[in-house]
């Protein structure tokens, strides 16, 4: 009986007798519902408008694990990691004004990035908006545009249905970050608690198409009768929990497959079919061979502008068959042959029934033929370069080496985060956690610690460069204070790298402020109470990377890597995948 | 060459919920796309409101701006129809000097002329109510000018789709936990496409 919840009683009660309501505050009756859709970790900051439900939360202890973070936009990154690591919805809490303000980036980040989040943003009593009361900001509209719904709560008796709704939306469908703002009002009026109904309908709202097996069977004909079919897949296939599908699809078809840096992890890294990473720095043969195959089968993937290149030069010579959740992604960058709209989770097992086993052995080969150019221009170089400092590629490989492809990866923005994608080993789902569409610098830190508490049993490595690292490094305060345990590799190479590499390639080396001062990491840390070292030497890289492995804790290491080293294969902007240049 | 452009009328379903024509304007500002007219009302089912928005845009632009409208989770239902698929109008009042209507016999049969109407006629002045398409409240300006046209406003456009039943039964249909798969996808998104359709 002691983890019952509220709720629970109440739906006991209501059925061995007629309802039973209790009293409940606005904010006692948020935290109820939060236990009832299954919340076990909430990341956030108090503040003025929101203390009644820190108030309550005080007596939530035991069930709801609150982790205080050190600003606003660290605690909804946070909540992004859990929720892409977990595959739940990521929960956050902040306060009205400036507190909501800091969410936008991450909220921005979790739209573009199809991430589910629930943040509950406190607001000034009712009778106070739009006076210019203290720490008061429209946050409903200014977070309209990076959200999948927002609601306004001004009176309790709504929170119970509005809470189940936004967990609904933010989960169901195409996943996105819902805002619920309740004024302080709401949360300190008490009012008749029924119990709590989770929301499975909105009349107004179809998370996703009906599947239409027209399209399915049109799909399978296309793709029996192609010579070199071509999958790219995207994080569709995560969000449907469709991996085991995917899987079966591919290989029964004999298709290569590419990813895009959100898809990866779907199947292994190293299986057979799998040809690599689409998109700028992505690898060479899928890039050359989006505009040699004869059909693209596209897999919850949204073709972004990373991945497409110059879109009018994209692909032209195939048919195009597009499985996606989202009607507004068809035809959106794209012309579509064949849609097949749904959850993948459905068309993925329908499509594999339809299509013919084959095995594409010549035109495997030809994408391998491309693996072997790569490597030799480039790969050989990046992982074992053998003399001179040490490149960042040669730091993943190691890290390879020593967690065998199982640990969480999570990069931040820039040439560490291509690196990291190309380089790291997935062989689990779930498990490369970066800021995708948003490009968001600083993300990494906040996300490695959210990620960590939806993937306990895992170990979570950061991967972040000097610039991002100091975007966002008041989080060393929570992995402190809560202590994760996360792993943090800087790969510093003492410049804003990714900027540097255009300016280099583009603007005539005329470096404009990308040559970036940095304090001493170790020490840094240090103040906060983490282990940490700092190496430049390759003798020292596996033994240390092992001692971090190994450490019990947080552990920071820095590694100081070529200064003036450029990601490549590189598609320059403005150019076709097939003009992808290997240096 | 540019896709050809033209004006189309794109019909809104939606929930009534406060901040929803925000969500909804900022579709096409995000886009850089003026809106021409945007008109919210009830609709034929209480509670669920309409909005009338015309944009002058190509066929394609307006295909993925629905979708994106259509994606709001308060959007039942959105269309788009060009001018031949409505029947539309918009109302207009013009304010006029009453010793110049007075005086000039002629701006009385311009006006009837017009089809306009006095709405109030008062000592010093006097209002007038016309109603029809853009070119013909247009063209009433043109010749109440020149009798000096103290005031004028034209409302946004209200228009109602020749080809259409109504939404009551869509609405059942969407009140259903397993809506019907005739009614849940947007046919008319894709018509004239014998690709697919929604």
């Amino acid at each position: 009986m002691e983890t019952q919840t509220i709720a629970q009683e109440v739906s006991e009660a209501a059925a061995t007798a007629k309802p039973q309501a209790v009293e409940l505050s606005g904010s006692a009756a948020l935290l109820e519902a939060l236990i009832v859709e299954g919340v076990d970790t909430i990341f956030g900051y108090p503040g003025g408008a929101i203390m009644p439900i820190y108030d309550a939360l005080y007596d939530y202890n035991e069930k709801l694990n609150h982790i205080l973070v050190r600003h606003e936009q660290g605690g909804i990154h946070a909540g992004q990691g859990y929720a892409r690591t977990s595959g739940k919805v990521g929960v956050v809490f902040a306060t009205s004004g400036p507190g909501a303000t800091n969410l936008i980036t991450g909220l921005a980040d979790a739209q573009i990035d199809s991430t589910p989040l629930v943040c509950i943003t406190g607001q000034v009593f009712a009778h106070l908006l739009g006076t210019d009361a203290f720490q008061e900001t429209d946050v409903i509209n200014i977070t309209t545009p990076v959200t999948k719904w927002n609601y306004q709560v001004t009176d309790a008796t709504e929170i119970p249905e509005v809470i189940a709704k936004a967990f609904y939306i933010a989960r169901s469908g195409r996943p996105g970050p819902v805002l619920i703002d309740i004024t302080k009002n709401a949360q300190i009026q008490k009012f008749d608690y029924e119990g709590y109904v989770k929301c499975n309908h909105i009349r107004s709202y179809r998370p996703k198409p009906i599947v239409r097996h027209q399209y399915v069977e049109e799909a399978a004909k296309l793709i029996n009768e192609a010579k070199k079919p071509f999958i790219i897949w995207g994080q569709g296939v995560l969000l449907g929990s469709a991996e085991q599908e995917f899987k079966t699809f591919v290989e029964k078809s004999g298709i290569p497959a590419a990813w895009t840096i959100l898809g990866a992890g779907a199947i292994p890294t190293n299986h057979p079919q799998n040809v690599g990473m689409l998109g700028m720095h992505g690898n060479y043969g899928p890039n050359v061979l989006t505009n040699d195959c004869d059909v693209l089968i596209a897999i919850g993937m949204r073709f972004d502008d990373r991945v497409t290149g110059r879109l009018d030069k994209y692909a032209k010579q195939a048919k195009v068959i597009h499985l996606d959740i989202d009607p507004a992604e068809i035809d959106k960058n794209v012309q579509t042959t064949v849609p097949v709209w749904g959850d993948c989770k459905e068309t993925l097992p329908a499509l594999t029934k339809l299509i013919d086993e084959k095995q594409h052995t010549e035109w495997l080969t030809t994408f391998n033929e491309y693996t072997q150019k790569e490597v030799d221009a480039v790969i050989n170089e990046e992982l074992n370069p053998g003399t001179g400092e040490m490149t960042m590629g040669e730091v993943v490989k190691q890290l390879n080496e020593i967690t065998k492809g199982e640990a969480v990866i999570v990069s931040d923005v820039g040439q560490h985060q291509m690196v990291a994608c190309r380089y790291a080993k997935f062989n689990n789902t779930r498990s490369n956690v970066t800021s995708g569409g948003l490009g968001t610098m600083g993300f990494a830190l906040p996300a490695a610690i959210g990620a960590k508490f939806g993937a306990q049993d895992k170990d979570v490595v950061a991967i972040i460069g000097d610039g991002g690292f100091q975007m966002t490094l008041q989080e060393l305060g929570t992995i402190m204070q809560s202590k994760v345990n996360v792993k943090i590799i800087i790969l510093n190479n003492r410049f804003l790298g990714m900027v540097r590499q255009w300016q280099e390639l583009f603007n005539e080396r005329r470096y404009s402020f990308v040559d970036i001062q940095s304090p001493d990491f170790v020490t840094v840390a240090k103040g906060y109470g983490i282990a940490g070292k700092s190496i430049s030497e390759r003798d020292d890289l596996v033994s240390s990377l092992q001692e971090m492995l190994n450490h019990d804790g947080s552990f920071l290491l820095e590694v100081m890597v070529r200064k003036e080293n450029n990601v490549f294969p590189m598609v320059p902007q403005g150019c076709s995948v097939s003009e992808i240049r290997l240096k | 060459m540019e896709p050809l452009k033209q004006e189309y009328n794109i019909t809104v379903y939606t929930e009534n919920q406060i901040g929803l024509l925000n969500r909804i304007a900022i579709i096409f500002t995000r886009r850089k796309i003026n809106i021409d007219s945007l008109n919210t009302s009830p609709s034929e089912i209480e509670s669920i409101h309409r909005f009338n928005i015309v944009i002058t845009e190509s066929e394609e632009v307006v295909r993925k701006l629905t979708r994106q409208i259509e994606k709001q989770v308060e959007v039942l239902k959105v269309y788009y129809h060009t001018n031949a698929d409505v029947v539309w109008q918009e109302l207009a009042l013009y304010k006029m000097s009453t010793d110049v209507i007075a005086e000039k016999v002629s701006v009385e049969r311009l006006l009837r002329e017009n089809g306009a109407r006095a709405v109030v006629i008062r000592k010093d002045y006097t209002v007038f109510e016309a109603t029809g398409h853009r070119e013909e409240t247009d063209n009433l300006i043109k010749i109440l000018q020149p009798y000096g046209l103290i005031e004028f406003v034209r409302s946004a456009r209200v228009a109602i789709i020749k080809d259409s039943e109504g939404f009551n039964r869509k609405l059942r249909e969407f009140e259903r936990l397993e809506p019907g798969e005739e009614v849940a996808e947007n046919e008319y998104l894709n018509q004239g496409q014998k690709v697919f359709t929604m």
